[in-house]
């Protein structure tokens, strides 16, 4: 209570080897991350990789089987929801449907036994924060879905909470308005300062956001880094999959220089890549390649990769052009080209040398992609 | 008033295109079986009710001024609310945490519950009220457990009294109070809740502000169905009531079967039917009804 007007301090949350198990379903195991105060952070995963029970647990509405839950150093293991003092952002926004803007909003603080006047000032600064002044006698059924959302965030911030929680917040919304909440919600985040804990399975999302974002999977955490970091330097298929879209191709090591390492595809195509971790010769590994970093070139510098192919399929995007390249026995790659003004279009049947670089060649040990 | 009411009309002209006055047709046809039925078996028959209540050999007031002077039919009419109101209370006190167990467990228990509230309905209603006969009398099980518990020191008078006629009509009317508030609850956002809880509500903080006022349309449609079925109950006070719990439908059924008056039974049968009206009106007024049954979001 002793920040400065609508500056919230955020608080730090550490999970320790959280794990929740629900009969014989482990939903979330020992998952250890530790996010910085007043930073974004975003649980990414696709259903039932344990990313809303792991937000369930922070928030307190689900018990963890083992682990703990610490908020700015302090566990809170033995406290209910009412008393964490979390903000929350649920999927369905859980607006009271019988209550006003303005009463929605002026709940939390009318339970805690706020004066009727700091209520009033607290609700319109509220209000202000997401663009919602005017609307405070409206009831929730009078608002379009992206109004309520607003409601709903206004509602969970109104009180100074030191962390917000948000539960796939935008999933509901179309996609320019939820391009658009996005923007909205990193401008109040950086305005209150408050710790955001986002769950979604809507990759792009979750890299235009995040500060750093965890990727699960199956109860786990796969890997937590930086948007980029994560998409340029993914520790395993399944992150280079999930974040973005990928080409793979099956290979053994032929010979290693450093990270660098030479590999045989199986379809006898040689290329060179870079291991997500150390490599040896006569390894098995899984390359992968994005769709951007393959190149349609007549003449390709030497010192990349490359392979001949015959254009498949086109697909015309406005900003870009995808091809679906087949490369005979390698298989099929997706290619994606940004379409400049002088840039050539590509039509199915046009043959076509593919050319990339080494360093975007991203080989994972076969042990690592299961 | 009357330029209100003009004004509304001009504007439904103005508005309502020729497809749309189609549209209305379509929906007159679809409810005309209904709107038949309903004349044929209802208004037709209370308007003999009404005919005969102040028409014997000609037309009179005679039966309405017996009602009301003669101060037994007063006192079966005082009765007849004073039980249906305890019998409502009581439906309320007893179903609504029911109807919020059925909301809340898990959807393949709270499917058996269903089928296990609303059993009863599978019997007759007299076979029913013969049941309890045999659970309430003196050497009856409940009195047994009781005496045995040491609960009570002699056989405690269930039957043939107000409790017996109010245990009855509890048990005949509680499925529907805990169908109507289960409907509504039903409905509730289970996240609404939860959403309460995380802005610092305390769990009773969370019923009487988030829960209670959005089960609140089902208490009021509940409390009606149960007040005005009460209202004219018939077969179970008159099986378990001693011969001072006379409710209004008992009376109307001995003026039907015994003295043959029937226009004095009619007569009983409309004052009954207004007294209802009245206390929906008041009842209205009270809740708003019409409000809670505005589409809720």
């Amino acid at each position: 209570m002793a920040a400065a007007e609508g500056v919230g301090a955020g608080a730090e949350v550490r999970l320790q080897d959280l794990t929740k198990v629900f009969g014989a379903v482990v939903a979330v195991q020992d998952v250890s991350v530790t996010i910085a105060a007043g930073s974004f952070f975003t649980l990414l995963g696709p259903s039932g990789s344990g990313k809303t029970t792991t937000l369930m647990m922070v928030a307190g509405f689900l018990h963890p089987t083992r682990g703990e839950i610490f908020v700015d150093g302090a566990t809170v293991a033995g406290l209910p929801p009412q008393k964490r003092d979390l903000g929350m952002v649920f999927q369905s926004y859980a607006v009271f449907p019988h209550l006003t803007v303005f009463e929605n909003i002026a709940f939390p603080l009318e339970v805690r036994k706020l004066p009727g006047a700091e209520v009033r000032r607290r609700v319109g600064e509220a209000l202000e924060l997401v663009r919602l002044q005017g609307y405070d006698r409206r009831l929730p059924r009078q608002l379009s879905g992206g109004e309520q959302q607003r409601v709903a965030l206004a509602r969970a911030l109104v009180f100074r909470p030191r962390v917000l929680l948000m539960d796939e917040p935008l999933g509901a919304l179309d996609k320019k308005l939820r391009a658009h909440m996005q923007l909205e919600l990193k401008r109040i985040q950086r305005h209150v300062h408050v710790t955001v804990v986002y769950v979604t399975h809507d990759q792009e999302e979750a890299l235009t956001m995040s500060d750093r974002i965890a990727v699960m999977r199956g109860g786990r955490v796969e890997q937590v880094g930086g948007p980029a970091e994560l998409y340029e330097a993914p520790v395993n298929p399944f992150v280079a999959d999930f974040l973005g879209e990928s080409n793979f191709i099956d290979g053994v090591v032929l010979t290693t220089a450093d990270r660098r390492a030479l590999v045989r595809a199986d379809a006898g195509l040689e290329f060179w890549g870079v291991g997500a971790t150390p490599l040896r010769a006569g390894e098995r590994v899984t390359a992968a390649v994005r769709p951007e970093k393959l190149a349609p070139e007549e003449a390709p510098a030497p010192e990349l990769n490359r392979c001949k192919g015959i254009v498949a399929e086109v697909v015309y995007a406005g900003d870009a052009s995808r091809y679906r390249v087949s490369l005979g026995a390698v298989g099929t790659m997706t290619v994606k080209v940004q379409n400049r003004l002088a840039s050539r279009q590509l039509a199915s049947g046009d043959p076509v040398e593919l050319a990339w670089d080494p360093a975007h060649t991203r080989l994972f040990p076969a042990s690592v992609s299961e | 008033m009357r330029a209100d009411g003009e004004t509304a009309l001009a504007v439904g002209a103005l508005s309502a295109g020729s497809a749309e006055r189609r549209e209305q047709w379509r929906h007159l046809a679809l409810l005309l079986p209904a709107l038949l039925a309903l004349a044929a078996l209802f208004v037709y028959p209370l308007l003999g009710i009404l005919f005969r209540s102040i028409h014997k050999t000609s037309y009179t007031l005679e039966f309405y001024r017996q009602v009301f002077r003669t101060p037994v039919y007063l006192t079966v009419i005082g009765l007849t609310f004073r039980t249906a109101t305890i019998v409502t209370l009581l439906c309320l006190a007893l179903g609504y945490p029911l109807a919020y167990v059925l909301a809340t467990v898990r959807p393949r228990l709270a499917r058996v519950l269903v089928i296990v509230v609303v059993l009863p309905f599978f019997t007759s209603i007299i076979v029913r009220t013969y049941a309890w006969m045999v659970l309430l009398g003196r050497n009856g099980i409940v009195n047994q457990y009781l005496i045995a518990l040491g609960l009570a020191p002699a056989p405690l008078p269930l039957l043939y009294n107000a409790a017996g006629v109010v245990i009855g009509m509890t048990y005949v009317l509680l499925p529907l109070m805990v169908l109507t508030i289960w409907s509504v609850m039903r409905g509730i956002d289970p996240a609404l809740v939860r959403a309460a809880h995380s802005l610092g509500a305390s769990p009773a903080q969370a019923f009487r502000r988030i829960y209670l006022p959005l089960s609140a349309p089902g208490i009021a449609g509940g409390t009606l169905l149960v007040f005005l079925l009460s209202l004219g109950f018939f077969i179970t006070p008159a099986l378990m009531g001693g011969p001072s719990d006379v409710m209004i439908a008992m009376l109307i059924e001995r003026e039907v079967e015994f003295t043959l008056n029937w226009s004095f039974a009619s007569t009983l049968a409309v004052v009954l039917l207004v007294l209802t009206l009245a206390g929906f009106v008041v009842y209205n007024r009270l809740v708003r009804l019409e409000r809670l049954f505005e589409g809720r979001s």
